[in-house]
């Protein structure tokens, strides 16, 4: 156990973000966001539909341009222009609601193109990391199957380990499991959760109340653009301090507002 | 049984099915009726001697070879021209360079809204006197001339083909630190034309017939074509017309298959995407 990969420990930060704002044209959807997430940490943020989540992790990899506000990206400062957002990328991997496999592409040819290409690994290189990673989500034997050919789970699991592959030092999950049939939602949270437990920094957007709860360090609750709690995980979950994160958190927790209580997801499922 | 169904009104004593059967039992009798008056009143005689003349096929037999080579190799010279040039095209017509796009948009619109005969022409007689190059070979000009033309229908096609690829694709590949380029190329083409092979095998097809203007060109016999070969028949050979329906018949040798191909490549991914 390495000193700074185990949890919670606020040693070094991974990402600052500061009075971060981002506007598609007249409307302000980021209204001055203020982050940071330490190595290790595992950093859940939860909200309702259209609060923001998605686009504020989209601008710490810069998927989004940023209005105005600051990212600093392990000590890179992303919006600066002369910063090489190419290989700033390399090191955090995202996962998306929509897993994104390259469907053209075999599960191995997914998870080396990157390291071949950017990394410029050998083939050899980049099929024995591919591999390992691919056994770490319980599918090194489907390495040569199509996307198209694996349950939404398992796409998602690949998509886990093609961002893992680039040996990320932070990883983006935009939920994860929202676009997942509920009796596979369990083993994406699995893998993550071991993820969480190797000491992975991570943020997460998720309305899985019970992992944020169980594998979170914090929580960041978000509504309308701005962040309106931030604090640990059992704290704004389990006793909010503030009355919009309560009303939403019965709202999602609520069974006579949603059947599935736990893998309810306050909002329609969108990319 | 209460109702009956098979006659509900007193005016309509058929039933529908029945009525749709005796519809198609007069559209076969019709048909029949056609081809029928067709073949009696054809003249027969004069038929076998100018148009389906055995002999007179002959004749050109020994000059076919050459020119079925000669086609498809114009045809798979214009298609490479068509498909990097298009490509080129749909990229600049996608670019964020406003620029790019007013050219391609301009070339596309040009070359979409003139008679390709017209580009035949003028690259085989206008170019050599503009640039002061001569061509030693029909290949060239078929590349340059229907190169060309393909090209802008070429690129629309693409075009379609890029925009149909998920943004999703593109966002993963640049999550993991791929440049635009590289994802261009490694992620967006390769699906853009596996959707797109049914329509480029099309315009294989189209290729292929419209090599014929290239009998306009003067020609010597090594470099002739498929039409040229049956326009030359047409007043050498005593067997009339049937040097045409031979060199059809060769064209479709070639077009046939593409259209199956591209049919079958149509289902294929039909079922997909
Ligand atoms: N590319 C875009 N252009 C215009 N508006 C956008 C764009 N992306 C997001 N928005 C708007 O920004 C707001 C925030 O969107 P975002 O996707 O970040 O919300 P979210 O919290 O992730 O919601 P959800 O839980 O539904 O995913 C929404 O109102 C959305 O319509
Ligand atoms: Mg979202």
């Amino acid at each position: 156990m390495s000193a700074d990969s185990t949890s919670a420990g606020s040693t070094r930060p991974v990402v600052t973000i500061r009075d971060l704002r981002k506007s598609f044209g007249e409307r302000e959807v980021l209204k001055g966001i203020d982050v940071q997430v330490h190595a290790g940490e595992v950093v859940c943020v939860i909200g309702p539909s259209g609060s923001g989540k998605s686009t504020l992790l989209r601008c710490v990899n810069l998927l989004e341009q940023p209005t105005s506000g600051t990212v600093e990206l392990l000590g890179a400062e992303v919006t600066d222009p002369d910063v090489d957002i190419d290989r700033v990328r390399t090191h955090v991997g995202m996962v998306f609601q929509q897993f994104n496999l390259f469907s053209h592409r075999t599960v191995l040819d997914n998870c080396t193109m990157a390291q071949r290409t950017v990394l410029r690994r050998s083939r050899a290189e980049a099929e024995r990391v591919a591999l390992a990673n691919l056994e770490r989500v319980g599918l090194a034997d489907r390495a040569r199957a199509m996307p198209a050919q694996l349950s939404g789970g398992q796409q998602q699991r690949v998509a886990i380990a093609r961002a893992l592959s680039m040996d990320p030092q932070l990883m983006l999950f935009d939920e994860p499991t929202s676009a997942l049939d509920p009796e596979l939602v369990g083993d994406v949270l699995g893998v993550m959760r071991d993820l969480a437990d190797a000491g992975m920094t991570m943020i997460v957007v998720t309305h899985e109340m019970a992992f944020a709860r169980e594998v979170g360090d914090r929580v960041v609750f978000m509504d309308d653009g701005q962040v309106v709690e931030d604090g640990a995980a059992s704290q704004v979950i389990g006793a909010p301090r503030e009355e919009r994160t309560r009303t939403f958190l019965q709202r999602v927790l609520d069974p006579t507002h949603r059947h599935d209580t736990a893998r309810a997801s306050g909002a329609p499922a969108q990319g | 049984m209460s109702v009956d169904l098979s006659a509900p009104a007193g005016r309509a004593r058929m039933s529908p099915r029945r009525r749709a059967r005796l519809s198609r039992g007069v559209q076969y009798v019709v048909l029949l009726a056609v081809l029928a008056v067709l073949l009696t009143t054809a003249d027969w005689s004069a038929v076998g001697q100018t148009i389906f003349n055995p002999a007179a096929a002959g004749e050109i037999l020994d000059r076919l070879p050459r020119a079925f080579y000669n086609t498809v190799r114009y045809t798979l010279a214009a298609f490479a021209v068509g498909l990097s040039l298009g490509t080129l095209l749909a990229l600049m017509r996608l670019s964020s360079v406003a620029p790019y796009r007013w050219i391609a948009t301009t070339y596309v619109e040009f070359f979409r809204g003139i008679p390709a005969l017209l580009v035949v022409i003028a690259v085989a007689y206008a170019v050599p006197i503009a640039f002061g190059v001569s061509f030693t070979s029909i290949v060239a000009i078929a590349a340059i001339a229907l190169g060309s033309v393909s090209a802008a229908y070429i690129s629309e096609t693409v075009r379609a083909g890029i925009e149909a690829v998920p943004k999703g694709q593109v966002e993963a590949a640049r999550s993991l630190g791929m440049s635009h380029t590289r994802t261009m190329v490694q992620v967006v083409l390769p699906q853009a034309f596996r959707t797109v092979l049914p329509p480029l095998t099309n315009e294989v097809l189209l290729l292929t017939k419209d090599t014929s203007l290239l009998f306009i060109i003067g020609q010597t016999p090594a470099f002739f074509e498929l039409t040229k070969v049956g326009r030359d028949a047409l007043s050498t050979a005593s067997g009339g017309l049937t040097g045409l329906f031979v060199i059809g018949a060769c064209y479709l040798v070639i077009t046939i298959p593409l259209g199956l191909v591209a049919r079958r490549l149509e289902r294929r991914t039909g079922g997909r995407a």
